[in-house]
């Protein structure tokens, strides 16, 4: 019989156990009760009641292996996000950080094993800010345009937006402080500008999940400061659940709540299981931090 | 010249020339502008020299309906080279390269073994320049055009959002559900229909003229999709008026005639755009 509990995985991921161990002796709690099944008196233990009752995971990638053109680049991926989740996925250059969002998006295709949305979050539901491409830097679109085509995923085949879904895109540019820019054309915002365009666009698609590939990337510091600042503040006060590609460990460190490295071993755990973790200790002194 | 232009315009197969000449100009100019920032700028040379050698093939085999033949082997290339466009060994601008010298290598070789008329030099010489055919237009061929322009115009209506989502940013439209796919099948076929028209009017080899100029000049002095989109649209159907009603005139060559005005609007906007941008 194996015990109830937490136990870490080779992975470092928590596996909770959830069968029952029979406890011999009875009445030791009033939480105590007798097992359906065989009768035995069980006793639950609190963090497993602890863990149930917590919100189920809005999104669960399990034994993930994903690669492009027929290459594994990664295996074994697993980890899941719950309602508010503040995940920075960290790696080294190549890893597959961005191969792995785009897994998740269903950009691409997983190997094997398997991506599960919960919590009510539909595919369609996940807002994306990739990272740009040298075609949208002279893209002769107006502010207002790009956040509006958010709305797009919601559309289906219906041709033109409704006013709810244009509410919905000033509303995002009110709170992103883009509407004084709402005419001015795309490529002649800087560069912070233009990734609050983008994220206003991925709230557009989205209420629950934002996925933000490199989002400070050529960003001067002040702008980078005040980016994950906004996003720290979409995910604390809006409730929005993040997952972030970063290059830069102390604001993963800093901001986030969980941390995925993936690399030649995978870790996936909270922020400061992390800080103890063998990867996380040989990731602070590579990177100097 | 006036009055020899207020004559001309007497004739039907004038005013049929002006009609189909202004659909094609502004059928194309919409999809111009997603061409062109989609970075394929030169798929109209390179679909419309696979309208050359299909055409040669269609003449070759004697077919009564050079259509039937033209169509489905450009939508087939236009549908395999925007598929192409992604995540594939052999790039875009590349495929395009292959299939447009491939074509009219083939179309030029199969003309001259199996010549249907005595002056095959006169033959190729018009299909790739455009040729007087727009002026014999009948008026079958007329309504059968009206109707194509009308239905890629009222597709572009009706797909507009999608194909800037699509235009914009692809794997962001992918990822959040929308069927990027389709719409790009979509543009593919248009794209198609669009250049197997405008063959008439300017020729395989200036059809690219029609695509980019009108593009390009709008997006020098316009900020917003649409703006660029509507400004395109105008811009290309003026100078592809003026164009053939100055070929008529002066009884220039009207394909290069209509692409010489598109090149004058794009100096001008060019210029307009670095004084407004200077002052």
């Amino acid at each position: 019989m194996q015990t109830t509990g937490f136990q870490k995985n080779d992975r470092g991921r928590r596996i909770a156990f959830r069968r029952h161990v029979p406890q011999p002796e009875s009445g030791t709690s009033a939480q105590s009760i007798d097992c359906p099944v065989c009768g035995l008196r069980i006793q639950p233990r609190q963090d497993i009641i602890d863990d149930v009752s917590a919100k189920p995971p809005l999104l669960t990638c399990q034994d993930l292996s994903l690669g492009y053109e027929g290459r594994e680049i990664l295996g074994n991926v697993t980890f899941s996000v719950r309602a508010g989740d503040y995940l920075c996925i960290v790696g080294e250059n190549g890893s597959g950080k961005s191969t792995l969002m785009k897994t998740i998006l269903g950009l691409h295709a997983p190997f094997s094993g398997q991506i599960i949305t919960g919590d009510g979050l539909k595919q369609n539901e996940i807002g994306y800010l990739p990272q740009q491409t040298a075609a949208q830097r002279d893209f002769p679109a107006s502010v207002r345009e790009i956040v509006l085509s958010g709305c797009q995923g919601r559309c289906g085949l219906r041709p033109f937006y409704t006013q709810a879904e244009k509410r919905l895109a000033a509303d995002n540019m009110e709170k992103l402080g883009l509407t004084p820019l709402a005419r001015r054309c795309y490529r002649e915002l800087s560069g912070g500008q233009q990734q609050r365009v983008l994220l206003a666009r991925a709230l557009c698609a989205t209420r629950k999940l934002l996925l933000l590939d490199e989002p400070v990337s050529g960003l001067d510091p002040k702008v980078t400061a005040e980016l994950y600042q906004l996003i720290a503040d979409l995910n604390a006060r809006d409730g929005i659940t993040v997952i972030m590609i970063s290059h830069d460990i102390s604001a993963a460190l800093r901001y986030a709540t969980h941390i995925l490295h993936i690399g030649d071993r995978i870790f996936f755990g909270t922020r400061d299981d992390y800080q103890r973790s063998e990867p996380g200790q040989g990731y602070f002194r590579s990177k100097g931090a | 010249m006036l009055g020899k232009l207020f004559l001309y315009l007497q004739y039907p197969f004038v005013r049929y020339a002006l009609i189909v000449g202004t659909l094609i100009a502004l059928s194309s100019s919409l999809l111009g502008v997603t061409l062109v920032l989609k970075r394929f700028s030169f798929i109209g040379d390179g679909l419309s020299h696979v309208a050359f050698g299909a055409m040669a093939a269609a003449s070759v085999l004697r077919l009564s309906d050079n259509m039937a033949l033209v169509l489905p082997v450009t939508i087939l290339c236009a549908v395999l080279l925007l598929r192409a466009g992604q995540n594939t060994r052999i790039q875009g601008d590349a495929s395009i390269a292959i299939l447009s010298v491939g074509a009219l290598a083939l179309g030029y070789l199969l003309m001259h073994l199996y010549p249907v008329s005595s002056n095959v030099s006169g033959d190729v010489c018009s299909t790739l320049f455009g040729s007087t055919s727009i002026l014999t237009l009948t008026g079958g061929e007329v309504w059968a055009c009206v109707a194509l322009s009308v239905l890629s115009v009222a597709a572009f209506v009706l797909f507009y959002h999608k194909i800037f989502a699509v235009t914009f940013d692809e794997s962001f439209a992918r990822a959040t559900g929308t069927d990027a796919q389709l719409y790009n099948l979509v543009i593919a076929v248009m794209i198609a229909v669009m250049i197997v028209l405008a063959m008439n009017l300017v020729g395989s080899l200036l059809i690219s003229a029609l695509v980019v100029f009108p593009a390009l000049s709008a997006m020098r002095l316009f900020k917003s999709f649409r703006a660029v989109t509507i400004c395109s649209a105008c811009l290309s159907v003026c100078c592809t008026l003026v164009g053939m009603l100055v070929a008529v005139a002066a009884s220039t060559p009207v394909g290069a005639t209509i692409v010489a005005v598109d090149m004058a609007a794009f100096a001008l906007f060019y210029a307009l755009g670095a004084f407004r941008d200077a002052g």
